[in-house]
């Protein structure tokens, strides 16, 4: 086995890469120019006063230099996955990747197709595909869901154990055969070997399990927290808001920083304080469930009793498995508070994670309950608010009801943005080594242990950081997409 | 207006207080007294010798007891050995009776010793504050120009390819964090690897002599992930300017685009940055923490890591105090500045 070039036998195909992207600068470039000069903003400008410009023949012909080359760019990239596909590790690295991802991209081609055929049946979801941006965003963010499900929680698209050591490969450049290969070894490290001679292509699918494992769902229960709270806040006003404010602002004074490490050191671990959080931040999505069906079914006692029961008791259950590990909630030397037995523990999340957790819904909180509250106090003075209030409807109906749904918009489009902000708080923390085990694959643990060799071997750091950009880039462009869509009706 | 001031400069102390007080609480509990017991005594210390070198420093006292220790407003702690040496908070080991002095805290001046760095924590902070100071001067010297000329070019005409460029740059940039980009400038402008070799991937130099070559990319690092957000918010401003209806008047008067953009929006549209500029400061103290850690570059940052990292009890407060009032007073002059900046806005 042979060391692998980056392209392989499509290499033919890196001048017209080259060329086709040089041409989508120089048409940016050259556009840019003209809308300063020419003063027009395209065929039929319409400014933003109103007012309109004469169309200028400049302008048209960047517009359309961009369009083509950009397409161009996309079926050149489009011809080294396709390319890869067919011909394996023979394209060389990228040729690797593009095989071994190739269940990732049959899920995102299905995800596209189906959501682009029924588009004007689903809602904003299906509005997001009218917009580039956010199509491409999308297109990310599912890369990474998909690579991190398949690969994490299927073991599906790794080449090798994340956590063991192959001898021969430390500091292996991408592309390095693997030394001593068995015959039904994966024959390369595609993207190379770490200081500790793991593979880092594996880590990196690994890593992204735990992002999406972690950040969505420490988003949403932020949001829980931040809604709950939030609404009444808002709603009353008064002294309950002063307070609750104040206390938002007492966590956002904080340095993110100071928090983990006050948060998250081993010390502070062993009393048992994270656990307590948790107990805390993590029961209120069942407060929000309860009184979000109570306030609306309550005149229909037959069919809320069992419903809240259902709901409450899944709720129930998957909050005790949640925070109880090994069967106990807290468990420190001198004391231990019993848990929910490890038989009905559905939830397996080690006590490491879930410290990292609460740190980042603690982070989270506060500033979704600001939002939140804005909004709560715009919208409680529209004319449907007054109308549910005459009607004698409850406090918390007219909240979670009336004014919850009219504040989706921008909660929604915060949701995307926060995710990528949570993202970077987990990367924060592996960057400092907080939490995480030293060996665990996600990417800011991976960043800082590949920092140090940065000058001669960079590959190990500026993998997991790309993945982490991209990522979050994704997440960026969706939140914009949905943005635009949202306010076009 | 003065009114104004005095209620948020009471409503600062309140929190100072107590976000000071949750540090101290969490420093002060007994695992990390252990652990710097531990680290200060001997590793293999028994627990019972661990309490009684605890004891024998006051910090098995109250939490509250402990807490006025530290702000000045509650004796120090005095103990007598057996053997009669007599040692306390606020005075060295010998010192005459006469001599002895009760308070000695924050209200007096004294922020107590790092034991980490083994000097009185006052000079530490103050020294690296400077050097802090030195990176966040240039950082704000790069980032705020140009994140305003980005915003402005990218709002002045919504929707053309320059804005569509300038804005997909901007949220490019708030993809990436910190410690993303320092690694990429690294690897790339200073690694043997790519063989560019520009600048230099360390900053400690650019402690004592700060030249073009060494301090670059710490700059540039922290300044491009505050930049990206300053510039949408400015680009929102100015767009929302730009569709009044005092700026269609003058266009419709005749008045050129490039008197509109300077003599009529500009203006209106940079009172929302200022307000998102002074808030985007306690955000800059994060990717310090992290810039210096990257590079480095012994600042303010990375004495916060050292201090949290060894649980240096006093140091820890004394850094966390300097960061809320850093946090509390931008958003005070954030307010007054707002206020003083848009005439539709007064305080009662």
């Amino acid at each position: 086995m042979e060391q692998l070039t980056w392209t392989g036998a499509l290499s033919g195909l890196n001048v017209v890469f080259f060329a086709v992207a040089a041409a989508l600068i120089l048409s940016v470039i050259a556009s840019i120019a003209v809308s300063i000069f020419a003063r027009d903003t395209g065929p039929l400008g319409v400014n933003a006063d109103g007012t309109l410009m004469a169309p200028l023949g400049m302008t048209g012909m960047t517009a359309q230099a961009r369009y083509y080359s950009f397409l161009a760019l996309v079926v050149v990239v489009l011809l080294y996955v396709v390319g890869g596909i067919a011909m394996g590790t023979g394209a060389g690295i990228i040729g690797g990747l593009a095989r071994n991802m190739l269940p990732v991209w049959i899920a995102l081609i299905a995800t596209f197709a189906v959501s682009i055929t029924f588009k004007r049946k689903l809602g904003l979801y299906g509005k997001l595909f009218d917009s580039t941006i956010g199509m491409i965003g999308f297109g990310l963010v599912m890369f990474w869901v998909f690579a991190g499900v398949m690969g994490g929680a299927f073991d599906m698209l790794i080449t090798h154990d994340p956590l063991s050591q192959f001898s021969g490969m430390k500091n292996a450049l991408p592309g390095t055969p693997l030394r001593g290969a068995e015959p039904d070894d994966y024959q390369w490290f595609l993207l190379g070997g770490d200081n500790l001679a793991r593979d880092v292509f594996s880590r990196l699918i690994k890593g992204a399990w735990i992002v999406v494992k972690i950040a969505p769902f420490a988003t949403l229960f932020a949001f829980m927290v931040g809604i709950t709270l939030g609404l009444p806040a808002g709603y009353y006003s008064g002294r309950l808001d002063t307070f609750l404010s104040f206390l938002a602002n007492l966590i956002l004074a904080f340095p993110v920083i100071l928090l983990f490490y006050l948060l998250v050191t081993p010390e502070i671990v062993m009393t048992g304080i994270p656990n307590y959080m948790a107990a805390v931040l993590f029961s209120f999505p069942i407060v929000f469930c309860a009184v979000l069906l109570n306030s609306r079914y309550y005149t229909q006692p037959s069919l809320r009793t069992p419903l809240l029961i259902v709901v409450l008791g899944v709720l129930i259950w998957g909050y005790l498995s949640l925070i109880s590990n090994d069967g106990a909630i807290v468990a420190n030397d001198s004391y231990r508070i019993p848990g929910l037995p490890e038989f009905a523990d559905w939830i397996d999340m080690d006590s490491g994670l879930l410290t990292v957790f609460v740190a980042v819904v603690f982070v989270n909180a506060p500033t979704v309950f600001r939002i939140v509250r804005g909004l709560a106090l715009d919208i409680k003075t529209r004319d449907y608010v007054a109308a549910a209030q005459t009607r004698g409807e409850g406090p918390w109906y007219i909240m979670l009801w009336e004014i919850l749904p009219n504040a989706r918009g921008p909660l929604i489009v915060d949701f995307c943005l926060r995710i990528g902000y949570s993202t970077i708080l987990l990367g924060t923390l592996g960057f400092f080594g907080l939490g995480l085990e030293s060996e665990s694959p996600d990417w800011g643990t991976t960043i800082n242990s590949g920092r140090r060799l940065l000058s001669l071997y960079p590959h190990a750091a500026m993998v997991p950081a790309f993945a982490l950009m991209t990522l979050v880039l994704g997440l960026n462009l969706l939140a914009d997409g949905l943005r635009e869509e949202s306010l076009r009706d | 207006m003065g009114l104004f001031i005095l209620r948020r400069l009471g409503v600062m102390i309140v929190t100072a207080l107590c976000l000071t007080f949750i540090v101290f609480f969490l420093t002060n509990l007994y695992p990390n007294l252990e652990k710097l017991a531990k680290t200060q005594g001997n590793f293999r210390m028994s627990d019972e010798a661990v309490a009684s070198y605890l004891e024998k420093r006051g910090y098995l006292d109250p939490m509250p007891v402990k807490f006025g220790r530290w702000l000045g407003v509650v004796p120090g702690w005095v103990t007598e050995a057996p053997d009669g040496t007599v040692t306390g908070r606020c005075f060295a080991e010998g010192t005459p009776p006469e001599d002895r002095r009760t308070f000695c805290g924050v209200l007096q001046g004294n922020w107590g010793q790092s034991t980490v760095f083994k000097d009185d924590v006052g000079g530490i902070v103050l020294e690296r504050l400077g050097k802090t100071g030195k990176l966040m001067g240039f950082v704000l010297l790069v980032m705020v120009p140009s994140a305003l000329l980005i915003g402005v070019l990218a709002g002045m005409r919504e929707g053309s390819p320059l804005d569509r460029s300038l804005s997909t740059f901007s949220i490019a940039t708030t993809a990436t964090p910190e410690y993303v980009s320092g690694v990429i400038f690294i690897a790339v402008f200073s690694s043997s690897a790519f063989g560019l070799k520009w600048f230099k991937g360390s900053a400690t130099s650019a402690m004592e002599n700060a030249t073009f070559e060494n301090f670059t990319l710490p700059v540039l690092t922290i300044a491009l992930y505050g930049m990206g957000y300053i510039a949408r918010m400015t680009r929102a401003s100015m767009t929302e300017v730009m569709t009044a209806q005092y700026i269609r008047t003058a266009r419709l008067k005749g008045v050129s685009f490039r008197n509109i953009v300077l003599k009529h929006a500009l203006r209106n549209a940079l009172i929302a940055p200022f307000t998102v500029i002074m808030l985007q400061i306690p955000w800059l103290l994060n990717g310090v923490v992290i810039v210096e850690t990257l590079f480095n570059y012994k600042g303010f940052g990375w004495v916060l890591v050292q201090a949290a990292g060894n649980n240096d009890i006093e140091l820890l407060l004394a850094v966390s105090v300097v960061s809320v009032i850093v946090v509390l007073m931008t958003q005070l002059i954030s307010d007054i500045g707002y206020v003083i900046l848009n005439p539709r806005i007064r305080i009662s």
